[in-house]
C-alpha cells in the first residue's frame, strides 16, 4: 500500500445505538475501529443482523455514531460522505427511469449536459455488459442486471470510496460469481478503496485484500482482521481451488462459526429488534 | 380460460338474453298478467328507439358535451389541486398535522349535501356541477399523492442522497415521479367521480346535461327516456375509462404491471 496517501476510511471506536419504540436503547455496534487504506479492498463478514450494514451506513454518513470518530481521507466526516459511492442491498434504482437515465443521473445532477451524460452512461452500461439494455426500465431487467446498472450508476461518478452492502446477496450462486469477477475487473482499473459487507465468507476471501470479522449483535464488535495472501488479478471461481484459500477459510471460520451460532440462537429466541 | 371469441360470444349472449327477457316480461302476459308493467319498466325496443331518436335529431349532443365539459373541468381542477396540496402536506409534516382534523372532517362529509350550496353560490350553470366534482376528485387525488410521497422507498431516497442530490433534486427526481405515479393509479376512480359530480349536480338542478335529461324524463314518467339516459351515461363513462386506460399505459410504462390500482 502507498503509505503517503491518507487513510480512505477510518472508524475510531465508533459506537452506534438506536432508540427503540419502547424507549430502550439498542446498541448495534460497540467501539468498532476499522480502517480502509487507499486502494484497499476490505470485506466485513459477520452473522446475520450483527450490524455490518450499520457500520457501512456510518462510513457513508447516513448514520451518526453515538460516540467515536469517523474520518474520511483524514478529515472528520460531517453530513454525507461525498467521496463515497454506495451500492445498496435492496433495489435502489429509480423505477421510473430507464437503465441509461438511471446511470446518467449521477452526472446530470452535477450539472453535466444531458447529451454528454447519456454518452458516458452508455459507455458505463457497455462496460457492465448491458450496452443493449439502455432503454429498459428496472422492472424489465433481471436481478443481476439491476445490480449491474446499480454498479454503473455508482461508478460513473468516479467515487474515491466504494461502499457495498451485500450487493450480490439476492442473486443466485452463478450470477454472484459473474458479478464478483465483473467487480474485480472494474476495480482493478483504478483501485478505489472498497468496503464490502457480506455474510458469505468465501465471497469475502475471494474478493478482498483484508477480511474483518464482526461478532454477533447486539453490541457487535470487530473480533478479527485477516490479510488475504492471494495474488491479483484473481478469478473468483478459480481462486476458490487454491490451498491458501482453504487454509485461510478454515482459520477464519473457526472464529466466525461461534458467532454465527450465537447470532442464530439470538435471532431464533428474541423477537427481531433492529434489522 | 376460454378463448377470446368464445368469451365475446358468451358476453354477447348475456346481453341478448337479458334484453330478450326484459322485452318478453314487459309485453307477453304470463297467466293473464304482465309481470313487468311497461309503464314502470318500459321495454328494450322503446328505449332503443328513444336513443336512436336522440342521436338522429341531434338533441343528445348538447347534453353530452355539457356533461363532458363539466367532468373534464372537475377532473382537471380537482387533480391539480390534489397533487399540489398532497405534495405540500407530505413534504411539510407540520402543515399536515395542523390541517389533519379538518381534512378528515371535509372528507367525511357526504358531498351531495354540498350541491344545493354550490347552486346557491355559483348558479344553475356548469360551475356548480364542476365544484361538486372537484370536491370529490380532490380528496382521492390528494390522499393518493400524499401517500405516494410518504411511502417513497427509503432505499431509493438514500440512493438519491448518496448520488449527491440536493433536496430540490430529490423533489424533482424522486418525490415528484413517485407522487405522480400514485396520482395516475387513482386516475380511474378520479375520472369516475368527476362524472358522478357532474351528473348528480345536473340532476339536482340545471338546464342541460345527461343528469338533467334523466331528471326531466323522470318528471314526466317517461321511463323509456330514463333508461335511455342511463344507457347513454354508461356508454359515456366506459368511453372515458378506455381513454384513461390508454393514457395510463403510455405514462406508466415503467410500472411492473402497467397499472396499479389504489383508490
Amino acid at each position: 500500500m502507498d503509505t503517503t496517501k491518507p487513510t480512505a476510511v477510518a472508524l475510531d471506536d465508533a459506537t452506534v445505538a438506536f432508540r427503540l419504540a419502547d424507549n430502550r436503547v439498542y446498541t448495534a455496534v460497540e467501539q468498532a475501529s476499522l480502517s480502509v487504506e487507499h486502494g484497499e479492498f476490505v470485506a466485513i463478514v459477520g452473522p446475520t443482523g450483527c450490524g455490518k450494514s450499520t457500520l457501512l451506513n456510518v462510513a457513508a454518513g447516513l448514520l451518526k455514531p453515538a460516540s467515536g470518530a469517523v474520518r474520511i481521507f483524514d478529515q472528520p466526516l460531517t453530513g454525507l460522505n461525498k467521496d463515497a459511492g454506495y451500492l445498496f442491498q435492496a433495489d435502489a434504482l429509480f423505477p421510473w427511469k430507464t437503465a441509461i437515465d438511471n446511470v446518467a443521473i449521477g452526472l446530470e445532477i452535477k450539472g453535466a449536459p444531458r447529451a454528454q451524460a447519456l454518452e458516458r452512461a452508455q459507455g458505463w452500461l457497455t462496460s457492465v455488459g448491458l450496452g443493449a439494455f439502455a432503454g429498459r426500465y428496472p422492472h424489465m431487467l433481471s436481478g443481476g442486471q439491476r445490480k449491474r446498472v446499480g454498479l454503473a450508476q455508482v461508478l460513473i461518478r468516479d467515487p474515491k470510496i466504494l461502499l457495498m452492502d451485500e450487493p450480490f446477496g439476492p442473486l443466485d450462486a452463478q450470477t454472484r460469481q459473474i458479478m464478483g469477477n465483473l467487480l474485480l475487473d472494474l476495480w482493478n482499473a483504478d483501485r478505489k478503496a472498497v468496503l464490502f459487507v457480506t455474510h458469505d465468507l468465501e465471497e469475502a476471501i475471494a474478493l478482498a485484500d483484508r477480511v474483518v470479522i464482526m461478532s454477533a449483535g447486539p453490541g457487535a464488535r470487530i473480533i478479527g482482521d485477516w490479510k488475504v495472501p492471494l495474488a491479483r488479478p484473481r478469478d473468483i471461481s478459480e481462486v476458490r481451488m487454491e490451498r491458501e484459500f482453504h487454509a485461510l477459510h478454515r482459520e477464519i471460520w473457526s472464529v466466525l462459526k461461534d458467532e454465527v451460532m450465537k447470532g442464530y440462537a439470538q435471532s431464533s429466541q428474541a423477537p427481531a429488534e433492529v434489522a | 380460460m376460454m378463448s377470446r371469441p368464445v368469451l365475446l360470444f358468451c358476453q354477447l349472449m348475456v346481453a341478448v338474453v337479458g334484453l330478450a327477457l326484459w322485452q318478453f316480461l314487459t309485453s307477453v302476459p304470463i297467466f293473464g298478467r304482465i309481470l313487468l308493467p311497461p309503464f314502470f319498466f318500459s321495454n328494450p325496443v322503446d328505449v332503443a328507439s328513444q336513443i336512436v331518436d336522440w342521436f338522429v335529431r341531434g338533441t343528445i349532443w348538447k347534453h353530452l358535451l355539457i356533461t363532458l365539459w363539466e367532468s373534464v373541468l372537475a377532473f382537471t381542477i380537482g387533480s391539480v389541486a390534489g397533487v399540489l396540496v398532497g405534495f405540500w402536506f407530505a413534504r411539510q409534516p407540520r402543515v399536515a398535522a395542523i390541517f389533519d382534523p379538518y381534512v378528515k372532517m371535509a372528507n367525511a362529509l357526504p358531498r351531495v349535501v354540498l350541491a344545493p350550496i354550490f347552486t346557491l353560490w355559483l348558479g344553475l350553470g356548469i360551475w356548480s356541477k364542476v365544484a361538486l366534482g372537484v370536491t370529490l376528485v380532490f380528496f382521492i387525488v390528494f390522499f393518493n399523492v400524499y401517500q405516494g410521497v410518504k411511502e417513497v422507498s427509503p432505499t431509493v431516497l438514500a440512493n438519491g442522497r448518496m448520488l449527491g442530490m440536493s433536496e430540490r433534486q430529490l423533489t424533482r427526481h424522486v418525490y415528484w415521479p413517485s407522487a405522480l405515479s400514485w396520482m395516475f393509479s387513482s386516475l380511474h376512480t378520479a375520472v369516475g367521480f368527476a362524472v358522478v359530480g357532474a351528473v348528480v349536480g345536473e340532476y339536482l338542478g340545471s338546464a342541460a346535461g345527461l343528469g338533467y335529461l334523466i331528471q326531466q324524463a323522470e318528471g314526466i314518467f317517461d321511463v323509456a327516456a330514463v333508461f335511455a339516459g342511463m344507457f347513454v351515461l354508461s356508454a359515456f363513462v366506459i368511453l372515458i375509462d378506455l381513454l384513461v386506460t390508454f393514457v395510463e399505459r403510455r405514462l406508466l410504462v415503467w410500472r411492473p404491471d402497467g397499472a396499479g390500482g389504489h383508490g
